[in-house]
């Protein structure tokens, strides 16, 4: 990337920052975060590109993206969980501490404590080989070096908090015995064991059917609202986010390219991405056949192409997008987006 | 989502009613055996080569630590008690094996020939198995310049044939009882061990709930004694039961090579040795502590198979 569009987009930050700072101050600040995976005998391949957005107390940012398009990756690196051929650059700082200088030993004092994770797949990430009630314990005893039976009634009440029926009787069951949506409480219930400042719940419904979605939703929220936590929700999933987020980043190929309080967004797209994917979501109102896809296919980590990443599958591309990388332009009302030809949020494509 | 046994239906509602817990599973049990582990247990159970391997194993311990209780089943228990007159004689009342070259009872010796098979065997192993976890662990979880030197290491110890290697060092030492062989062949026996628990430990790291335990701030040492040992049980313990029988071979081959033990211990591989020189005269001699060593060795792989089969979900 050029010189000048750093200094571009950094002016537009700046720009950006006084509007965000309504609330209290950032617990949060993820600032020009790059990934790359190191090949041994290649060059580095570089997955996420100069992510930068601010989670403040209490506040839920949802990170959307496809497959590929580095939303994970971004989580892995502020919790500094990278596996060892990954790279992070950039700064990801919590409460003014740069988390990615810091020795493993401070880090790890901070996971869980500080910064909590909520997974996907709620049966590969407990341990099958321990009781549910034994892994939650696990947290207070690494971090408040509680003692077993202190930590395992504590345990309880978190089970019985996440409103697991029951809680001293399933406190000795396995994984398996649990439903998929006991397991993502009791995965919610360890998350928030200490009272984190940042949850980070990475794509934390997928595996479950609606109506259990929502129910996870709402304990998530509820949860993150009584102990004033922030929340970045990363998911695919637009409809979600909607229910959830406060504002919303879009991530494609592994930049931000529009990042919006949630209301704006879904009401006027500003970048062509993002109203590609409204366009794809299927509604009740719509009429039946009306879903656009978005052209094309995103491209694979490595291969993504010059200049604008979206011109080739973008309607409204024209020759510069091909040749010139857009920043995130701050645009109206909070929102900004890294586009050469925004669509004019005034023309409202959908309502 | 694939919903396994015993899960509820319908999914974590917040009506208490959907989320009832099963009932073909009472908590006590459920708690007192994992899941994996349960089923595991099942199956061996009632795996006819695993009963019987498994008893052999239990039978030939006890011989090993009491090898009184069988040596005077038939009236002469006492390996040291010879009569010359009855050199190499055959099998008579009560001496169903004969005698050997020294005229002993010959199912004496062979009985009293276990403890240094086994002994030899379950120490090496250990000693080797020990070696084996630290290096394994310490090169799957450090950095990459830990990793690499312990790599290179263990490739320079698998480049010793492990025959000559054992050979060239047991014949520079003057003593050689039953630490000193088990010692010999556990420095050569760990570098295939710390192979497996090096990849499997590398394969464990990735796994979900290791990085969700790290999420969660759990240090190595945690990671590694909750999640990840348990993890690698399986693999470990298949091939610690395989390389206990290796190892018995081993030292019955470096024994008979005159290199192993000396003379006035007790081993099926001296038995053997002795054997050599008249075998054809008295096969007796080569067969009984052959047949010992041959069923051991059986038992030992017959079981680390039996325990990888079971634990194996691939091969249910």
């Amino acid at each position: 990337m050029a010189d000048h569009e750093n200094g571009d987009a950094r002016a537009a930050r700046s720009a950006s920052r006084p509007r965000d700072d309504g609330g209290p101050g950032p617990v949060l600040e993820v600032e020009e975060l790059s990934v790359e995976l190191l090949r041994p005998g290649a060059a580095a391949q570089l997955v996420v590109e100069q992510v930068s957005f601010t989670l403040h107390e209490g506040e839920t940012l949802a990170l959307i993206g496809e497959s590929g398009s580095g939303k994970s990756l971004t989580a892995m690196a502020v919790l500094g969980l990278l596996p060892e051929n990954v790279r992070a650059h950039g700064s990801v700082r919590y409460r003014g501490t740069d988390l990615l200088t810091l020795s493993d030993d401070a880090l790890r004092a901070r996971r869980g404590k500080h910064l909590a994770t909520v997974f996907q797949d709620s049966l590969s990430a407990l341990n099958p080989t321990l009781t549910v009630g034994f892994q939650i314990a696990e947290v207070l005893r690494v971090h408040r070096g509680l003692s077993r039976r202190a930590a395992r009634a504590a345990a309880v009440d978190l089970l019985g908090r996440v409103r697991i029926p029951d809680p001293a009787r399933r406190y000795g069951d396995h994984p398996h015995q649990f439903s998929g949506g006991m397991r993502q409480r009791a995965m919610i219930a360890m998350a928030v064991a200490l009272g984190p400042d940042v949850l980070i719940a990475d794509e934390p419904t997928t595996a479950l059917d609606v109506t259990v979605q929502a129910q996870i939703m709402e304990l998530l929220e509820e949860l993150c609202a009584e102990h004033r936590s922030a929340l970045l929700l990363i998911t695919h999933d637009l409809g979600l986010a909607a229910g959830t987020a406060d504002r919303v980043a879009l991530m494609y190929a592994g930049r931000i390219v529009e990042q919006a309080p949630a209301v704006r967004l879904y009401e006027r797209p500003a970048h062509p991405y993002t109203r590609g994917l409204l366009n794809a979501v299927p509604s009740l109102d719509a009429p039946v056949g009306g879903l656009v896809p978005v052209p094309g296919t995103p491209p694979a980590p490595g291969a993504f192409p010059d200049g604008c990443v979206f011109h080739p599958r973008c309607p409204s591309a024209r020759d510069r997008c091909a040749t010139q990388r857009p920043a995130l332009e701050p645009g109206a009302d909070g929102r900004t987006a890294a586009c050469h030809y925004p669509l004019d949020p005034q023309e409202a494509p959908r309502a | 989502m694939t919903e396994p046994t015993g899960a509820t239906r319908g999914g974590g509602g917040t009506a208490p009613a959907s989320d009832d817990p099963p009932s073909d599973t009472s908590p006590a049990d459920a708690s007192a055996v994992p899941f994996a582990e349960r089923s595991a247990w099942q199956l061996l159970r009632r795996s006819t080569v695993f009963v019987v391997s498994g008893g052999a194993i239990a039978v030939l311990l006890v011989m090993a630590v009491r090898p009184a209780l069988f040596a005077g089943w038939f009236g002469h228990g006492d390996p040291r008690s010879c009569n010359l007159d009855h050199s190499a004689q055959g099998p008579a009342p009560g001496h169903p094996f004969g005698f050997d070259t020294q005229g002993c009872d010959l199912y004496a010796n062979v009985v009293h020939g276990a403890g240094a098979s086994m002994g030899i065997g379950l120490l090496a192993t250990g000693c080797s198995l020990a070696l084996a976890l630290l290096l394994g662990c310490l090169s799957g979880m450090a950095g990459r310049v830990v990793d690499s030197v312990i790599a290179r290491l263990t490739d320079v110890f698998l480049g010793f044939p492990f025959l000559l290697g054992a050979i060239v060092v047991l014949s520079s030492v003057t003593t050689r009882d039953i630490p000193t062989v088990a010692g010999v062949l556990a420095l050569f026996g760990w570098p295939p061990m710390t192979r497996v628990v090096r990849a499997s430990v590398r394969s464990a790291r990735e796994a979900d709930h290791v990085v969700m335990a790290r999420s969660m701030g759990a240090g190595t040492g945690w990671v590694v004694r909750r999640h990840i040992l348990p993890h690698i049980l399986t693999p470990v313990i298949v091939l610690a039961s395989i390389t206990v029988g290796s190892v018995v071979v081993a030292e019955a081959g470096l024994t008979f090579l005159g290199v192993g033990m000396q003379a006035p211990a007790i081993s099926w591989g001296l038995q053997l040795a002795t054997a050599q020189n008249s075998f054809e005269a008295h096969p007796h001699l080569l067969l009984f502590p052959g047949l010992f060593l041959s069923l051991t060795v059986f038992a030992l792989i017959a079981f680390g198979d039996s325990v990888r089969d079971a634990l194996n979900p691939r091969t249910r």
